[in-house]
Protein backbone atom coordinates (compact mmCIF):
# COMPACT_ATOMS: atom_id res chain seq x y z
CA UNK A 1 0.00 0.00 0.00
CA UNK A 2 1.04 3.66 -0.71
CA UNK A 3 0.44 6.07 1.49
CA UNK A 4 0.96 9.87 0.59
CA UNK A 5 2.64 12.46 3.37
CA UNK A 6 2.59 16.10 2.45
CA UNK A 7 5.18 18.10 0.36
CA UNK A 8 8.46 19.05 2.32
CA UNK A 9 7.56 16.67 4.98
CA UNK A 10 10.03 12.90 5.63
CA UNK A 11 10.14 10.28 6.93
CA UNK A 12 13.64 9.12 8.35
CA UNK A 13 14.45 5.82 9.39
CA UNK A 14 16.86 4.07 11.39
CA UNK A 15 20.45 4.12 9.77
CA UNK A 16 19.56 8.17 8.94
CA UNK A 17 17.87 8.65 12.52
CA UNK A 18 21.11 7.26 14.06
CA UNK A 19 23.50 9.81 12.82
CA UNK A 20 20.57 12.19 12.76
CA UNK A 21 20.45 11.42 16.46
CA UNK A 22 24.27 11.34 17.03
CA UNK A 23 24.81 15.17 15.03
CA UNK A 24 22.15 16.26 17.39
CA UNK A 25 23.81 15.13 20.65
CA UNK A 26 26.89 16.35 19.45
CA UNK A 27 25.27 20.24 19.07
CA UNK A 28 23.53 19.83 22.28
CA UNK A 29 26.90 18.62 24.18
CA UNK A 30 28.59 21.96 22.57
CA UNK A 31 25.56 24.58 23.93
CA UNK A 32 26.05 22.91 27.38
CA UNK A 33 29.67 23.09 27.63
CA UNK A 34 29.36 26.64 26.99
CA UNK A 35 26.74 26.80 29.95
CA UNK A 36 23.43 26.56 28.06
CA UNK A 37 20.36 24.63 29.26
CA UNK A 38 17.94 23.14 27.19
CA UNK A 39 14.62 24.08 27.15
CA UNK A 40 11.66 22.74 25.51
CA UNK A 41 8.15 25.05 24.77
CA UNK A 42 5.00 23.51 22.76
CA UNK A 43 4.78 23.30 19.13
CA UNK A 44 1.41 25.03 19.05
CA UNK A 45 1.41 28.44 20.19
CA UNK A 46 -1.76 31.12 20.47
CA UNK A 47 -1.16 32.71 17.20
CA UNK A 48 -1.60 36.34 18.94
CA UNK A 49 1.31 35.92 20.90
CA UNK A 50 3.59 34.66 18.15
CA UNK A 51 2.60 37.58 16.24
CA UNK A 52 3.11 40.02 18.73
CA UNK A 53 7.08 38.57 18.16
CA UNK A 54 6.80 39.65 14.54
CA UNK A 55 3.87 39.63 12.48
CA UNK A 56 6.22 38.63 9.50
CA UNK A 57 7.68 35.34 11.02
CA UNK A 58 4.36 34.42 12.07
CA UNK A 59 2.85 35.09 9.21
CA UNK A 60 3.88 32.34 6.73
CA UNK A 61 2.90 29.82 9.55
CA UNK A 62 0.02 26.79 9.94
CA UNK A 63 -3.02 27.86 12.03
CA UNK A 64 -6.27 25.51 13.43
CA UNK A 65 -8.66 26.42 16.05
CA UNK A 66 -8.95 24.65 19.38
CA UNK A 67 -12.14 23.45 21.08
CA UNK A 68 -12.75 26.91 22.24
CA UNK A 69 -12.21 28.62 18.91
CA UNK A 70 -9.19 30.35 19.42
CA UNK A 71 -6.68 30.42 17.05
CA UNK A 72 -3.22 28.22 17.33
CA UNK A 73 -0.30 28.33 14.91
CA UNK A 74 2.75 25.92 14.56
CA UNK A 75 5.51 27.84 15.34
CA UNK A 76 8.31 29.02 12.27
CA UNK A 77 11.08 29.55 14.75
CA UNK A 78 12.01 29.14 18.18
CA UNK A 79 13.29 32.96 18.54
CA UNK A 80 9.49 34.12 19.71
CA UNK A 81 8.45 31.32 21.79
CA UNK A 82 11.62 31.49 24.12
CA UNK A 83 11.50 35.41 24.05
CA UNK A 84 7.49 34.82 25.66
CA UNK A 85 8.62 32.44 27.46
CA UNK A 86 11.39 34.46 29.06
CA UNK A 87 9.28 37.34 29.55
CA UNK A 88 6.52 34.54 31.49
CA UNK A 89 9.30 32.50 33.41
CA UNK A 90 12.57 34.08 34.06
CA UNK A 91 11.08 38.08 34.35
CA UNK A 92 13.20 38.43 37.65
CA UNK A 93 15.78 36.75 37.28
CA UNK A 94 18.74 39.39 36.40
CA UNK A 95 20.50 37.35 33.68
CA UNK A 96 22.23 36.52 31.57
CA UNK A 97 20.39 33.59 30.34
CA UNK A 98 21.71 30.95 28.38
CA UNK A 99 19.03 28.99 26.55
CA UNK A 100 19.55 25.98 23.71
CA UNK A 101 16.74 24.05 22.54
CA UNK A 102 16.43 21.24 19.71
CA UNK A 103 13.13 21.63 18.32
CA UNK A 104 11.12 21.29 15.18
CA UNK A 105 9.77 24.51 13.30
CA UNK A 106 7.07 25.14 10.55
CA UNK A 107 7.20 27.23 7.58
CA UNK A 108 5.06 27.00 4.21
CA UNK A 109 6.74 25.95 1.10
CA UNK A 110 6.98 26.46 -2.42
CA UNK A 111 5.91 23.22 -4.21
CA UNK A 112 8.72 21.58 -5.92
CA UNK A 113 11.40 23.83 -4.48
CA UNK A 114 13.06 21.40 -1.92
CA UNK A 115 11.64 23.37 0.64
CA UNK A 116 10.70 21.81 4.17
CA UNK A 117 7.76 22.35 6.09
CA UNK A 118 8.79 20.95 9.26
CA UNK A 119 12.68 21.21 9.86
CA UNK A 120 14.67 20.66 13.13
CA UNK A 121 16.88 22.90 14.26
CA UNK A 122 19.34 23.02 17.11
CA UNK A 123 20.25 26.55 18.54
CA UNK A 124 20.72 29.14 21.27
CA UNK A 125 19.18 32.63 22.58
CA UNK A 126 21.84 34.40 25.04
CA UNK A 127 19.25 36.70 26.64
CA UNK A 128 20.49 39.52 28.87
CA UNK A 129 23.86 40.20 27.10
CA UNK A 130 24.87 44.03 25.42
CA UNK A 131 26.86 43.28 22.33
CA UNK A 132 29.50 43.26 21.36
CA UNK A 133 30.30 40.74 24.22
CA UNK A 134 26.91 38.87 24.05
CA UNK A 135 27.45 38.62 20.17
CA UNK A 136 30.95 37.94 20.13
CA UNK A 137 29.85 35.20 22.66
CA UNK A 138 27.27 33.77 20.55
CA UNK A 139 29.84 33.66 17.20
CA UNK A 140 31.90 31.36 19.66
CA UNK A 141 30.17 28.83 20.50
CA UNK A 142 28.14 28.85 16.96
CA UNK A 143 32.04 28.09 15.75
CA UNK A 144 32.39 25.24 18.11
CA UNK A 145 29.02 23.66 17.23
CA UNK A 146 30.04 23.37 13.59
CA UNK A 147 33.38 22.07 14.38
CA UNK A 148 31.37 19.53 16.55
CA UNK A 149 29.18 18.81 13.98
CA UNK A 150 32.48 17.52 11.89
CA UNK A 151 32.00 20.63 9.48
CA UNK A 152 35.78 22.78 8.97
CA UNK A 153 35.15 24.13 5.93
CA UNK A 154 31.99 26.13 7.19
CA UNK A 155 32.24 29.89 7.72
CA UNK A 156 30.12 32.53 9.87
CA UNK A 157 28.78 35.39 7.08
CA UNK A 158 28.84 38.41 9.51
CA UNK A 159 26.61 41.78 8.81
CA UNK A 160 24.58 43.96 10.61
CA UNK A 161 21.18 44.55 9.84
CA UNK A 162 21.11 48.53 10.31
CA UNK A 163 23.91 49.36 8.49
CA UNK A 164 22.89 50.10 4.72
CA UNK A 165 19.51 51.83 6.46
CA UNK A 166 22.31 53.77 8.63
CA UNK A 167 24.22 54.77 6.15
CA UNK A 168 21.30 55.87 3.74
CA UNK A 169 20.20 58.36 6.44
CA UNK A 170 23.59 59.82 7.53
CA UNK A 171 23.87 60.43 3.41
CA UNK A 172 20.16 62.66 3.99
CA UNK A 173 18.96 59.93 1.57
CA UNK A 174 15.25 59.17 2.81
CA UNK A 175 11.39 58.27 1.40
CA UNK A 176 10.87 56.32 -1.51
CA UNK A 177 14.18 56.68 -3.19
CA UNK A 178 16.17 55.40 -0.08
CA UNK A 179 13.00 52.73 0.07
CA UNK A 180 13.47 51.30 -3.56
CA UNK A 181 17.45 50.72 -2.98
CA UNK A 182 17.04 48.67 0.31
CA UNK A 183 14.20 46.62 -1.64
CA UNK A 184 16.68 45.99 -4.27
CA UNK A 185 19.19 45.46 -1.44
CA UNK A 186 16.74 42.95 0.32
CA UNK A 187 16.14 40.89 -3.48
CA UNK A 188 19.93 41.19 -4.00
CA UNK A 189 19.95 42.79 -7.25
CA UNK A 190 23.16 44.80 -7.64
CA UNK A 191 21.72 45.91 -11.03
CA UNK A 192 18.32 47.22 -9.85
CA UNK A 193 20.50 48.77 -6.63
CA UNK A 194 22.87 50.42 -8.64
CA UNK A 195 20.46 52.11 -11.40
CA UNK A 196 18.21 52.99 -7.85
CA UNK A 197 21.04 54.69 -6.13
CA UNK A 198 21.94 56.84 -9.64
CA UNK A 199 18.37 58.80 -8.75
CA UNK A 200 19.40 59.39 -5.05
CA UNK A 201 20.29 62.90 -4.92
CA UNK A 202 23.54 62.60 -3.47
CA UNK A 203 27.11 63.11 -4.63
CA UNK A 204 28.69 61.32 -6.64
CA UNK A 205 31.50 59.89 -4.41
CA UNK A 206 28.64 58.59 -2.03
CA UNK A 207 26.71 56.87 -4.82
CA UNK A 208 29.66 54.89 -5.56
CA UNK A 209 30.24 53.86 -1.88
CA UNK A 210 26.07 53.36 -1.80
CA UNK A 211 26.96 51.25 -4.95
CA UNK A 212 30.01 49.36 -4.24
CA UNK A 213 29.49 48.43 -0.24
CA UNK A 214 27.12 45.96 -0.12
CA UNK A 215 29.56 43.52 -2.72
CA UNK A 216 31.97 44.18 0.39
CA UNK A 217 32.60 40.80 1.57
CA UNK A 218 35.62 38.86 3.17
CA UNK A 219 38.23 38.80 5.75
CA UNK A 220 38.41 41.34 8.41
CA UNK A 221 40.18 43.89 5.81
CA UNK A 222 37.32 44.48 4.42
CA UNK A 223 36.17 46.30 7.34
CA UNK A 224 39.34 48.91 6.31
CA UNK A 225 38.61 49.03 2.43
CA UNK A 226 34.91 49.81 3.50
CA UNK A 227 36.13 52.97 5.42
CA UNK A 228 38.92 53.80 2.60
CA UNK A 229 35.71 53.65 0.20
CA UNK A 230 33.31 55.95 2.34
CA UNK A 231 34.90 57.92 4.74
CA UNK A 232 33.01 58.95 7.79
CA UNK A 233 29.88 58.14 6.40
CA UNK A 234 30.74 54.82 6.68
CA UNK A 235 33.10 54.64 9.66
CA UNK A 236 29.61 55.51 11.53
CA UNK A 237 27.29 52.88 10.05
CA UNK A 238 30.32 50.30 10.16
CA UNK A 239 31.02 51.02 14.29
CA UNK A 240 29.09 48.29 15.45
CA UNK A 241 30.35 45.78 13.13
CA UNK A 242 33.68 46.93 13.77
CA UNK A 243 33.34 46.48 17.28
CA UNK A 244 32.35 42.73 17.01
CA UNK A 245 35.22 42.19 14.47
CA UNK A 246 37.61 43.13 16.85
CA UNK A 247 36.41 40.39 19.82
CA UNK A 248 35.94 37.99 16.89
CA UNK A 249 39.57 38.76 16.36
CA UNK A 250 40.91 38.44 19.51
CA UNK A 251 38.96 35.44 20.51
CA UNK A 252 40.84 33.98 17.18
CA UNK A 253 38.09 33.07 15.19
CA UNK A 254 38.73 35.88 12.80
CA UNK A 255 39.24 32.94 9.83
CA UNK A 256 36.17 31.73 10.50
CA UNK A 257 33.74 34.39 9.80
CA UNK A 258 33.44 36.55 6.60
CA UNK A 259 32.40 40.13 7.04
CA UNK A 260 29.52 40.90 4.47
CA UNK A 261 28.40 44.38 4.06
CA UNK A 262 25.36 43.38 2.21
CA UNK A 263 24.38 41.11 3.99
CA UNK A 264 20.49 41.08 4.65
CA UNK A 265 18.18 38.45 6.60
CA UNK A 266 14.51 38.61 5.73
CA UNK A 267 13.18 38.26 9.83
CA UNK A 268 11.72 41.79 11.38
CA UNK A 269 13.16 41.73 14.53
CA UNK A 270 16.80 41.47 13.99
CA UNK A 271 18.59 45.19 15.49
CA UNK A 272 22.33 44.62 14.97
CA UNK A 273 24.84 41.64 14.11
CA UNK A 274 23.01 39.60 11.72
CA UNK A 275 24.43 35.53 10.88
CA UNK A 276 24.32 33.67 8.06
CA UNK A 277 25.93 30.22 7.59
CA UNK A 278 27.57 28.29 4.95
CA UNK A 279 29.20 25.41 4.23
CA UNK A 280 31.09 24.47 0.25
CA UNK A 281 29.19 21.29 0.44
CA UNK A 282 25.55 23.00 0.24
CA UNK A 283 24.09 25.71 -1.93
CA UNK A 284 21.77 26.60 0.92
CA UNK A 285 22.29 28.79 4.45
CA UNK A 286 22.76 25.74 6.59
CA UNK A 287 21.90 28.19 9.51
CA UNK A 288 21.41 31.62 10.64
CA UNK A 289 20.90 33.89 13.26
CA UNK A 290 22.03 37.76 14.80
CA UNK A 291 20.77 40.61 17.80
CA UNK A 292 17.11 41.15 18.14
CA UNK A 293 17.53 43.90 21.22
CA UNK A 294 13.44 44.57 21.03
CA UNK A 295 12.36 41.51 21.01
CA UNK A 296 12.27 40.96 24.78
CA UNK A 297 10.76 44.31 25.13
CA UNK A 298 7.30 43.04 23.24
CA UNK A 299 6.61 40.45 26.27
CA UNK A 300 8.37 41.72 29.15
CA UNK A 301 10.84 44.21 30.53
CA UNK A 302 13.32 44.89 27.78
CA UNK A 303 16.46 42.74 27.37
CA UNK A 304 19.03 42.47 24.50
CA UNK A 305 19.66 39.35 23.02
CA UNK A 306 21.10 37.27 20.32
CA UNK A 307 21.07 34.04 19.24
CA UNK A 308 20.93 31.41 16.05
CA UNK A 309 19.53 28.01 14.63
CA UNK A 310 21.40 25.46 12.67
CA UNK A 311 19.54 23.75 10.32
CA UNK A 312 20.14 20.00 11.24
CA UNK A 313 18.80 18.03 8.33
CA UNK A 314 21.52 20.60 6.11
CA UNK A 315 23.97 19.97 8.56
CA UNK A 316 23.61 16.74 8.00
CA UNK A 317 24.23 16.77 4.24
CA UNK A 318 27.18 19.01 4.44
CA UNK A 319 28.58 16.24 6.80
CA UNK A 320 27.91 13.49 4.43
CA UNK A 321 29.97 14.94 1.94
CA UNK A 322 33.04 15.81 3.97
CA UNK A 323 33.27 12.22 5.09
CA UNK A 324 32.88 11.59 1.26
CA UNK A 325 36.15 14.42 0.98
CA UNK A 326 37.83 12.59 3.35
CA UNK A 327 37.81 8.83 2.14
CA UNK B 1 43.59 22.35 -5.24
CA UNK B 2 40.42 24.15 -5.33
CA UNK B 3 37.73 23.01 -7.68
CA UNK B 4 36.70 25.22 -11.04
CA UNK B 5 33.65 27.45 -10.73
CA UNK B 6 30.54 26.10 -12.42
CA UNK B 7 28.96 28.58 -14.74
CA UNK B 8 25.76 27.85 -16.26
CA UNK B 9 25.23 29.54 -20.08
CA UNK B 10 21.63 29.70 -21.38
CA UNK B 11 21.27 27.88 -24.35
CA UNK B 12 19.63 30.20 -27.12
CA UNK B 13 19.12 33.59 -27.72
CA UNK B 14 21.87 34.58 -25.76
CA UNK B 15 24.57 31.77 -26.63
CA UNK B 16 26.11 33.09 -29.11
CA UNK B 17 27.79 36.29 -27.37
CA UNK B 18 27.93 34.19 -24.24
CA UNK B 19 30.48 32.37 -26.26
CA UNK B 20 32.09 35.82 -27.27
CA UNK B 21 31.90 36.65 -23.64
CA UNK B 22 33.85 33.78 -22.52
CA UNK B 23 36.79 34.05 -24.87
CA UNK B 24 36.78 37.38 -24.24
CA UNK B 25 37.63 36.65 -20.63
CA UNK B 26 39.74 33.49 -21.55
CA UNK B 27 37.35 30.94 -21.02
CA UNK B 28 37.75 28.67 -24.12
CA UNK B 29 34.74 28.08 -25.81
CA UNK B 30 35.88 25.89 -28.71
CA UNK B 31 34.24 23.13 -27.55
CA UNK B 32 31.04 24.67 -27.03
CA UNK B 33 31.33 26.14 -30.45
CA UNK B 34 32.05 22.68 -32.28
CA UNK B 35 29.81 20.21 -30.01
CA UNK B 36 26.41 20.79 -29.61
CA UNK B 37 25.60 17.45 -27.69
CA UNK B 38 27.57 17.48 -24.92
CA UNK B 39 25.90 19.59 -21.71
CA UNK B 40 29.29 20.09 -19.64
CA UNK B 41 32.42 21.12 -20.51
CA UNK B 42 35.13 21.00 -17.71
CA UNK B 43 38.09 23.46 -17.50
CA UNK B 44 41.00 24.55 -15.67
CA UNK B 45 39.27 27.77 -13.67
CA UNK B 46 35.52 26.85 -15.16
CA UNK B 47 33.66 24.90 -16.00
CA UNK B 48 30.55 25.22 -18.10
CA UNK B 49 27.36 24.33 -18.41
CA UNK B 50 24.67 24.60 -20.69
CA UNK B 51 21.28 24.67 -19.86
CA UNK B 52 17.91 26.11 -21.33
CA UNK B 53 17.59 29.88 -20.42
CA UNK B 54 14.54 29.27 -17.81
CA UNK B 55 16.31 26.31 -15.75
CA UNK B 56 19.16 28.91 -14.86
CA UNK B 57 18.16 30.01 -11.83
CA UNK B 58 17.01 26.38 -10.65
CA UNK B 59 20.46 25.43 -10.67
CA UNK B 60 22.12 28.37 -9.40
CA UNK B 61 19.80 28.80 -6.33
CA UNK B 62 20.13 25.00 -5.52
CA UNK B 63 24.06 25.82 -5.34
CA UNK B 64 24.14 23.07 -8.71
CA UNK B 65 26.29 25.77 -10.43
CA UNK B 66 27.99 28.74 -8.55
CA UNK B 67 27.35 31.45 -11.59
CA UNK B 68 25.01 31.59 -14.10
CA UNK B 69 24.15 33.56 -17.39
CA UNK B 70 20.43 34.30 -18.16
CA UNK B 71 17.93 36.80 -19.61
CA UNK B 72 16.47 39.21 -17.04
CA UNK B 73 13.08 38.06 -18.58
CA UNK B 74 13.62 34.82 -16.94
CA UNK B 75 14.62 36.52 -13.81
CA UNK B 76 11.82 38.46 -13.45
CA UNK B 77 9.47 35.74 -13.93
CA UNK B 78 11.71 33.44 -11.46
CA UNK B 79 11.05 36.66 -9.02
CA UNK B 80 10.70 34.42 -5.89
CA UNK B 81 14.30 32.64 -6.43
CA UNK B 82 17.03 33.43 -4.11
CA UNK B 83 19.97 34.76 -6.79
CA UNK B 84 22.52 37.14 -6.36
CA UNK B 85 21.88 39.51 -9.44
CA UNK B 86 25.75 40.49 -10.10
CA UNK B 87 26.25 42.42 -13.23
CA UNK B 88 24.35 43.73 -16.01
CA UNK B 89 26.20 41.94 -19.22
CA UNK B 90 24.72 44.56 -21.28
CA UNK B 91 23.71 41.55 -24.45
CA UNK B 92 20.68 40.14 -25.66
CA UNK B 93 18.91 43.87 -25.14
CA UNK B 94 15.01 43.29 -25.24
CA UNK B 95 11.81 44.71 -24.00
CA UNK B 96 9.03 43.06 -21.74
CA UNK B 97 6.09 44.76 -23.00
CA UNK B 98 1.70 44.37 -23.25
CA UNK B 99 0.57 44.27 -27.26
CA UNK B 100 -2.45 43.85 -28.25
CA UNK B 101 -4.00 44.22 -32.52
CA UNK B 102 -3.68 47.57 -33.68
CA UNK B 103 -6.52 49.70 -34.36
CA UNK B 104 -8.16 47.41 -31.19
CA UNK B 105 -9.39 49.49 -28.50
CA UNK B 106 -7.27 48.24 -25.24
CA UNK B 107 -6.75 48.86 -22.06
CA UNK B 108 -8.84 51.82 -19.87
CA UNK B 109 -11.44 51.33 -22.96
CA UNK B 110 -11.81 47.59 -23.18
CA UNK B 111 -11.32 47.44 -19.29
CA UNK B 112 -14.18 49.93 -18.90
CA UNK B 113 -16.38 47.57 -21.02
CA UNK B 114 -15.65 43.90 -19.82
CA UNK B 115 -14.05 44.61 -16.43
CA UNK B 116 -10.74 42.62 -17.39
CA UNK B 117 -8.53 41.71 -20.14
CA UNK B 118 -7.73 38.11 -21.28
CA UNK B 119 -3.84 38.28 -21.80
CA UNK B 120 -2.13 35.36 -23.25
CA UNK B 121 2.11 35.74 -22.66
CA UNK B 122 4.86 32.72 -21.66
CA UNK B 123 5.54 34.90 -18.57
CA UNK B 124 2.25 34.59 -16.67
CA UNK B 125 3.90 36.06 -13.25
CA UNK B 126 5.32 38.82 -14.76
CA UNK B 127 2.12 39.44 -16.70
CA UNK B 128 0.46 39.01 -13.34
CA UNK B 129 2.05 40.85 -11.44
CA UNK B 130 2.23 44.02 -14.02
CA UNK B 131 -1.75 44.32 -14.33
CA UNK B 132 -2.31 44.05 -10.36
CA UNK B 133 0.62 46.80 -9.48
CA UNK B 134 -1.20 48.82 -11.99
CA UNK B 135 -4.13 48.32 -10.22
CA UNK B 136 -6.03 46.85 -12.81
CA UNK B 137 -7.95 43.11 -13.28
CA UNK B 138 -6.05 40.52 -15.97
CA UNK B 139 -7.58 36.44 -16.77
CA UNK B 140 -3.68 35.59 -17.51
CA UNK B 141 -3.73 32.30 -20.09
CA UNK B 142 -0.28 30.74 -19.76
CA UNK B 143 0.97 29.23 -23.99
CA UNK B 144 4.21 27.49 -24.43
CA UNK B 145 4.87 29.16 -27.53
CA UNK B 146 3.76 31.44 -30.07
CA UNK B 147 1.67 34.02 -28.56
CA UNK B 148 1.54 36.18 -30.89
CA UNK B 149 -1.28 33.80 -32.31
CA UNK B 150 -3.39 34.40 -29.65
CA UNK B 151 -4.84 37.73 -30.19
CA UNK B 152 -5.21 37.37 -33.82
CA UNK B 153 -6.69 33.84 -32.80
CA UNK B 154 -9.22 35.19 -30.49
CA UNK B 155 -7.64 33.62 -27.50
CA UNK B 156 -6.98 36.78 -25.49
CA UNK B 157 -7.27 40.62 -26.25
CA UNK B 158 -3.73 41.31 -25.63
CA UNK B 159 0.12 39.57 -24.91
CA UNK B 160 2.60 40.03 -22.77
CA UNK B 161 6.17 39.11 -24.44
CA UNK B 162 9.42 39.81 -24.94
CA UNK B 163 10.64 41.93 -28.35
CA UNK B 164 13.82 42.77 -29.00
CA UNK B 165 12.80 44.75 -32.60
CA UNK B 166 9.61 44.53 -32.66
CA UNK B 167 9.42 42.66 -36.08
CA UNK B 168 7.30 39.80 -35.51
CA UNK B 169 5.01 41.93 -33.35
CA UNK B 170 4.46 44.29 -36.45
CA UNK B 171 4.15 40.90 -39.28
CA UNK B 172 1.32 39.95 -36.84
CA UNK B 173 -0.39 43.47 -37.08
CA UNK B 174 0.18 43.82 -32.89
CA UNK B 175 1.07 47.30 -31.30
CA UNK B 176 2.75 47.91 -28.15
CA UNK B 177 1.05 49.49 -25.50
CA UNK B 178 2.76 49.01 -22.42
CA UNK B 179 7.20 48.71 -21.66
CA UNK B 180 6.96 46.51 -18.52
CA UNK B 181 10.71 46.35 -18.65
CA UNK B 182 14.05 46.54 -20.03
CA UNK B 183 16.00 43.18 -20.38
CA UNK B 184 19.54 42.38 -20.97
CA UNK B 185 21.69 39.22 -20.25
CA UNK B 186 22.69 39.28 -16.74
CA UNK B 187 25.25 37.73 -14.33
CA UNK B 188 24.01 35.72 -11.22
CA UNK B 189 25.49 33.87 -8.56
CA UNK B 190 24.48 31.25 -5.91
CA UNK B 191 24.76 32.85 -2.40
CA UNK B 192 26.71 30.74 -0.56
CA UNK B 193 29.37 30.71 -3.84
CA UNK B 194 29.12 34.36 -3.81
CA UNK B 195 30.33 34.32 0.03
CA UNK B 196 32.76 30.86 0.39
CA UNK B 197 34.35 32.05 -3.50
CA UNK B 198 34.23 35.88 -3.26
CA UNK B 199 37.67 36.15 -4.69
CA UNK B 200 37.55 33.91 -7.50
CA UNK B 201 33.87 35.53 -8.11
CA UNK B 202 35.12 39.01 -7.80
CA UNK B 203 38.27 38.35 -10.25
CA UNK B 204 35.91 37.01 -12.79
CA UNK B 205 33.28 39.97 -12.77
CA UNK B 206 36.57 42.48 -13.21
CA UNK B 207 37.59 40.58 -15.52
CA UNK B 208 33.88 41.03 -17.45
CA UNK B 209 33.34 44.42 -16.67
CA UNK B 210 36.67 45.10 -18.06
CA UNK B 211 35.98 43.77 -21.31
CA UNK B 212 35.84 45.97 -24.35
Amino acid sequence: MNYPIPPGTRDILPDEMRELRALSTALLGTFERFGYGEVWTPTLEYEDVLVKGDERAAGASYRLFDEHGQVLALRSDMTIPIARLVATRFDDEPGPLRLCYLSHAYRAVTPQRGQQREFLQAGLELIGAEAPGGTVEVIEVLCAALDAAGLPRARVGLGDAGLYRGLLEGMGAEGNGAGAVLLALERHDFVELEARVAELRVSDRRQQTLTTLPQLRGGVEVLDRAVELGGDDVRQATQRLRDVAEGVTERGLADRVIFDLGLVRDLGYYTGAIFEVYDPALGHVIGAGGRYDDLIGRFGDPRPACGFALFVERLHVAQAEEERREE
Amino acid sequence: MTEPLRLAVSRGALFEETLDLLDAIGVDSAALRSDSRSLLFPGEKVTVLTLRPSDVPTYVEAGAVDLGITGKDVLMEQHERVVYEILDLSYGHCRMVVASRAGDEFAQDLERRLGAVRIATKYPRVATRHFEESGRQAEVIEVKGSVELAPIAGLADGIVDLTATGRTLRENALEIREVIGECTARLVANRVAHKLRQREIDELVERISARA
